[in-house]
């Protein structure tokens, strides 16, 4: 195999006000024809940089101070600005992001791609036609030849990620760069843009260089990969060493951060990595991830590693495994890195889901909870249509327990959340919080019953206020509710005695049991990281002593290691104070570590629900069995069989007859589509709604009378 | 008592902006975040200097703005009350009371010793000539102005200019001491600081801009006791007299209009987007409607109201100052009520995008009201662009006076202003030989006015608007890599 991209010793430097931060330290790596390279690393280790640099697409204030980035043994970075314009597009393409952004919203898709092609090749018009014919066959546009000329709104998220690729693969490119191509796409979705990059490069045998900070993504993927941390590259390998046996110990830690169900099974907190990744402005003597690694000394302290190579091809950057240094190191550390078993009893036995909590009460039920909205039209606004984003959701939520809400991106679930706070007026139905009805409830009742439940939020830069103190933020709900005369369950634990705090000390305590010191009340929301405001959001929700916590995609916007600590922190809320989480979420291996029952949910409805062993060991309905095949897994040796899933979500304002799923359905039959199937119950919890199973007569009976009625 | 105190209605909204903007600079001093962009305006030279001229004008505007009535001679000696005169004196009047009381018969050029028309002159031994006759007062103490008058002129204004170095010396000195306290060095070592231009607020600009302004108005006070330094107008009333006065009126006019508007815009445009529904519907139609009415159309049918209503109740009015007065503070009204849409249109499109931001949706989840919504949460996040609006808008209101004047429509002709010298001057352009320096005088002075309040809005916005905030930082790191002469580009060849 020809080596196609050579970069060495490359330094990139962004000139911000506050001084030279070095975004790219000196990587050197090497991608092959028909390879795919995979670079992993957390946010802000200079991963985007370093495809920038190979672009030459800094921003204005980056600059490349040394070393070489080579395509084909000419020097990109010695090249002329014109002639790397010959260069971008056709020789190196690149894939961004966010598809939303990345497409001109007033351009034609035929005219985005012919753009490329105009610059590259010398085409007439009939055949610039039919070669954009010919691309948008080629990434699975259905009937391309209709839609090349409809702009991007048009499409969806998915469908627009496939406009991306077309328009980077119209170049017909030797290195195609993707910088997190799959990062805001469903896991369904993912898995086809995945599918479709890999086939792309059988055919073609372009090399890719894929950003991405989930290992799962990685392994799926990856030929050869390299850890990237704190603009460095520490650990190289090719897949199945890497996945096998990753040995710097901040790979590994990546690894012992993913939640799973055997995290959950063992009762094992997930593994965190202590502190951030560490500005990339300061000066570096030593191991940059000595600061945050448990099996650090002081060799790593003072003097920067050299690279070592561990086998053949599989090379790291750490002091555990320099000969010379391996004489210094202090007996059993190596030991205790190669087995890296948490020695934490205790909180085994804490964290083990405590039986007795199961039988309780049920804290909220709902059902058969409508949200519509009203679709109008016209000058007089005369209501034309409804999107029903939840239509006719019926769940329970027992005191203590987690029930996660699975589904795609826009199949309602954080409208269900919304509809069961009443921040969203439910359209029918009802929520019962301890037997008293939410639905309707007068404004005055309602705000006092608003302690009992509360929401933690996806994104945590927008959850705060960045014009308030964090002291000033916490003690809004205290204020707003009054929550501190409540005689009910304390933070520690001690109810009554938290009752009698002041509010500076209960503010005092809520930051210290979300791991904060006090000292940080009276900073603002931007002075923090992103995992550390989600402590805080956390922190605000509790300030009321909620007895439920609807957490929607609290994870979703933060590093896995981040992930790590705020699951962590959950869990061991939830073990101490007793509290019921409504998890709604689209990631499956969160749900795996910490839900105790699932729902998915597609297009409004709840296709099947279960406990959680149900639900991922036995998945019954066709979309559970989809949306679990499509996550990847980082094991190497399960190769799992992909269930493809054509086509995307329908609209809700306008969902197909029957079934809801059957324009998808690899199992679909006649009566799928001519009416909504009733209940098929397996056990005690686990229910599902698909023709597949036999129908419960007399709840599908009841099922059917409901179905009627909403039609 | 010799005088007695007058607040007309302009007078007191304008000392309740004092007031405002005192607390508000407090309020902004105890948080540091609302700090922090202020820092960014200290930091910039064409802001800060911008600035310092606008201290000026604002010192002449507030001097103008303290009213009084004087006492005056009672015919009938000390037994009755005593009575003050119909004329409203402000504090500047009494400062300038030469410039004011000295009126000639009709214009004179600027530095002129005659006057600009030929008259006849009656001769002591009984014949007549037509000649340009000397002036009452302007370079009334020269013997021969044609052989005495340069010199005279340039060595007065020499003096003056000395005065005003004096007086900027002494001003250096002490904001040397003054920074030399903050550091704990001695004022020599901050004085060199701010002269390299080391420090972080731009002395250095300031200093310079505040000599030039010291210089210049040294020189023009020292001078305009002599001479008409602006000429005279029709009535001989001096032009520089009339142009500080005309400063008043524009930062009025400026500041007054946007206070008018801004709780219109801010309730208005708040409640249309944080509330949708209904509540947007109406304000929409509201603001789309008048914004669609001609505003000078508006103006122009408001202020003849009003003043057909003022002419048909002289009684309410004990002097003509408070007519005048009260006809300016309408002028405002009629502006804010025409120019707040703008405004609203921006905050209902800024309060529709924070409705939906997370920490509201959170708000809501605990139950805070309505209110307190708007005022912690929304009301802080939109400060920002309530901020460069307003500071942007104000020469727009200072040159709008002055169209409005022009065309009869602004303020009371005896009310001087900006507007009103230029329409007086207009007639006198088709002259020959040409009557130029009202105009040039006005337009000097309100040239400087809203340039300078231009420069001060331009580094308000970028300190405060997020985008340009990014854009100076390139141009900042652009500048660094010129300033650092080599190029550090050294792509090496190496393998």
């Amino acid at each position: 195999m020809s080596t196609i991209l050579q970069i060495n010793n490359l330094e990139t430097v962004l000139h911000t006000p506050a001084g030279p931060v070095w975004a790219v330290d000196g990587i050197t790596l090497e991608i092959s024809k028909g390879e795919t390279f995979v670079l992993i690393g957390e946010s802000g280790c200079g991963k985007s940089m370093t495809a920038l640099s190979v672009m030459r697409l800094l921003p204005e204030v980056g600059e490349i101070v040394g070393g070489s980035v080579r395509l084909g043994g000419v020097d990109l970075l010695l090249q002329p600005e014109i002639a790397m314009r010959t260069i971008r597009g056709k020789r190196i393409s690149m894939i961004f992001q966010e598809p939303m952004l990345s497409l001109n919203p007033v351009m034609t898709v035929a005219a985005q791609i012919g753009e490329v092609l105009k610059r590259h090749f010398n085409l007439g018009v009939a055949a610039t036609q039919k070669r954009i014919l010919e691309i948008l066959n080629q990434v699975g546009i259905p009937d391309a030849a209709r839609r090349m000329e409809e702009y991007p709104f048009q499409f969806s998220g998915g469908m627009k990620q496939r406009m991306m690729i077309a328009m980077a693969l119209a170049g017909e490119p030797e290195l195609l760069i993707a910088d997190e191509p799959t990062t805001a796409l469903d896991v369904t979705i993912q898995a086809q843009v995945l599918d479709l990059l890999r086939t792309l490069q059988q055919r073609d045998g372009m090399a890719i260089l894929l950003i991405t900070h989930d290992l799962g993504v990685a392994a799926e993927m990856a030929h050869k990969v390299a850890v990237m941390y704190a603009g460095e590259i520490v650990e190289t390998a090719n897949r199945a060493q890497f996945f096998q046996n990753p040995v710097h110990p901040y790979s590994r830690k990546l690894f012992a951060s993913l939640p799973g169900k055997a995290r959950r099974r063992q009762g094992l907190p997930l593994a965190v990595i202590r502190g951030n990744v560490p500005p990339l402005s300061s000066e570096f003597t030593g191991c940059r991830f000595a600061k945050r690694c448990d099996q650090a000394w002081g060799l790593c302290h003072d003097a920067a590693p050299g690279w070592v190579e561990v086998s053949a091809g599989h090379k790291v950057r750490c002091h555990l495994f320099s000969e010379s240094a391996k004489l210094e190191a202090p007996a059993g550390w190596l030991e205790k890195g190669a087995t890296d078993a948490p020695q934490e009893s205790s909180t085994k036995s804490r964290l083990l889901s405590p039986n007795h909590l199961i039988h309780e009460a049920c804290l909220l039920s709902v059902s058969a909870l409508k949200v519509y909205f009203p679709i109008r039209k016209g000058l007089m606004k005369r209501v034309t249509g409804y999107v029903k984003a939840v239509d006719g959701v019926s769940l329970a939520i027992y005191r203590g327990k987690t029930l996660a809400l699975v589904g795609e991106s826009g199949c309602g679930k954080t409208t269900v959340g919304k509809g069961i706070l009443q921040l969203i007026p439910p359209s029918a139905g009802s929520v019962q919080y301890k037997g008293i009805e939410l639905v309707r409830l007068e404004r005055d009742r309602l705000r006092k019953m608003r302690a009992e439940f509360q929401l933690i939020f996806q994104d945590p830069y927008s959850s705060l206020n960045p014009r308030m103190r964090i002291v000033d933020i916490i003690e809004e709900g205290m204020n707003a509710l009054a929550a501190g005369q409540k005689e009910d369950v304390g933070i520690a634990g001690d109810g009554p005695a938290m009752a009698e705090m002041t509010k500076a000390a209960r503010v005092d305590a809520l930051l210290e049991s979300v791991g904060l010191p006090p000292e940080a009340k009276w900073r603002y929301p931007h002075e923090f990281s992103g995992g550390q405001r989600q402590r805080i959001a956390i922190a605000r929700a509790l300030a009321v002593n909620p007895k439920l916590i609807i957490c929607d995609e609290p994870t979703s916007a933060l590093d896995v290691s981040v992930q790590a600590q705020i699951l962590n922190l959950l869990k061991n809320l939830q073990n101490r104070l007793g509290l019921a989480y409504l998890f709604i979420t689209h990631n499956i291996s969160v749900v795996e570590y910490v839900a105790d029952e699932v729902a998915v949910m597609y297009l409004g409805r709840i296709v099947e629900r279960g406990s959680v062993d149900d639900i991922l060991e036995n998945a019954r309905h066709p979309y559970t069995q989809a949306l679990l095949s499509a996550v990847p897994v980082v094991e190497p040796e399960s190769r799992r069989h992909v269930m493809p899933l054509h086509g995307d979500l329908p609209s809700p304002a306008n969902p197909p007859r029957g079934c809801h799923f059957h324009p998808r359905c690899p199992h679909v039959m006649q009566v799928c589509r001519e009416s909504y199937p009733g209940i098929s119950i397996f056990n005690s919890t686990h229910t599902t709604r698909c023709y597949l199973y036999p129908q419960d007569a007399s709840a599908s009976g009841e099922a059917q009378a409901e179905v009627q009625a909403q039609a | 008592m010799s005088f007695k105190p007058v607040i007309l209605w302009t007078d007191a909204l304008v000392y309740l902006l004092v007031a405002g903007l005192f607390v508000f600079a407090w309020y902004v001093w105890r948080n540091e975040h609302l700090l922090v962009p202020w820092r960014r305006v200290a930091h910039s030279a064409s802001g800060m200097s911008a600035l310092t001229v606008l201290v000026f004008f604002i010192s002449v505007g507030m001097l103008d703005t303290m009213h009084f009535r004087p006492a005056i001679e009672n015919g009938g000696g000390g037994m009755g009350e005593t009575a003050y005169s119909v004329e409203v004196l402000s504090l500047l009047d009494l400062v300038a009371a030469p410039l004011r009381t000295r009126v000639e018969k009709t214009y004179s050029a600027p530095f002129a010793a005659h006057l600009y028309a030929k008259e006849t002159v009656e001769l002591p031994d009984g014949g007549q000539v037509r000649e340009f006759p000397r002036l009452k007062y302007g370079g009334a103490h020269l013997q021969d102005p044609e052989t005495e008058r340069m010199a005279d002129v340039i060595r007065r204004s020499a003096a003056g200019a000395a005065m005003g170095l004096v007086i900027w010396g002494f001003a250096i000195v002490s904001l040397g001491i003054l920074l030399g306290r903050g550091d704990g060095k001695g004022w020599r070592c901050a004085l060199s600081a701010v002269f390299c231009g080391s420090t972080a607020v731009p002395w250095r600009a300031i200093c310079i801009t505040l000599a030039l302004m010291l210089l210049f108005s040294g020189a023009a006070l020292a001078l305009c006791g002599y001479y008409h330094i602006f000429g005279t107008d029709k009535v001989g009333q001096d032009v520089f007299y009339q142009s500080l006065k005309g400063v008043r009126t524009g930062l009025v006019i400026g500041t007054l209009t946007t206070l008018m508007m801004l709780p219109f815009a801010l309730l208005l445009g708040i409640t249309a987007g944080y509330f949708r529904g209904w509540a947007d519907d109406i304000i929409q139609y509201l603001y789309t409607t008048l914004s669609s009415i001609p505003g000078v159309l508006l103006i122009a049918a408001a202020v003849l109201m009003m003043q057909v209503y003022m002419e048909t109740h002289p009684e309410l009015f004990d002097t003509i100052a408070a007519r005048a007065d009260l006809r300016l503070l309408f002028l405002c009204l009629i502006l804010g009520v025409t120019s707040w849409t703008g405004l609203c249109r921006l905050l209902r499109g800024e309060a529709l995008k924070l409705r939906e931001m997370e920490y509201i949706q959170a708000a809501h989840a605990f139950g805070v009201s309505h209110w307190r919504i708007i005022t912690r949460h929304i009301l802080p996040n939109v400060m920002h662009i309530v901020l460069i609006s307003t500071v942007m808008d104000f020469s727009g209101l200072v040159l709008a006076e002055a169209v409005l004047s022009y065309v009869g429509v602004g303020v009371d002709p005896s009310m001087i202003s900006f507007g009103t010298m230029i329409n007086a001057a207009r007639l006198e352009m088709a002259r020959e030989p040409m009557v130029w320096w009202a105009l040039l005088a006005a337009f000097t002075f309100m040239f400087a006015l809203v340039l300078s309040a231009n420069l001060f809005a331009d580094a308000v916005q970028s300190a405060f608007d997020p985008r340009i905030r990014i854009l100076s930082i390139k141009t900042g790191a652009l500048r660094r890599k010129k300033s650092g002469g080599e190029p550090a580009r050294t792509y090496s060849e190496t393998p």
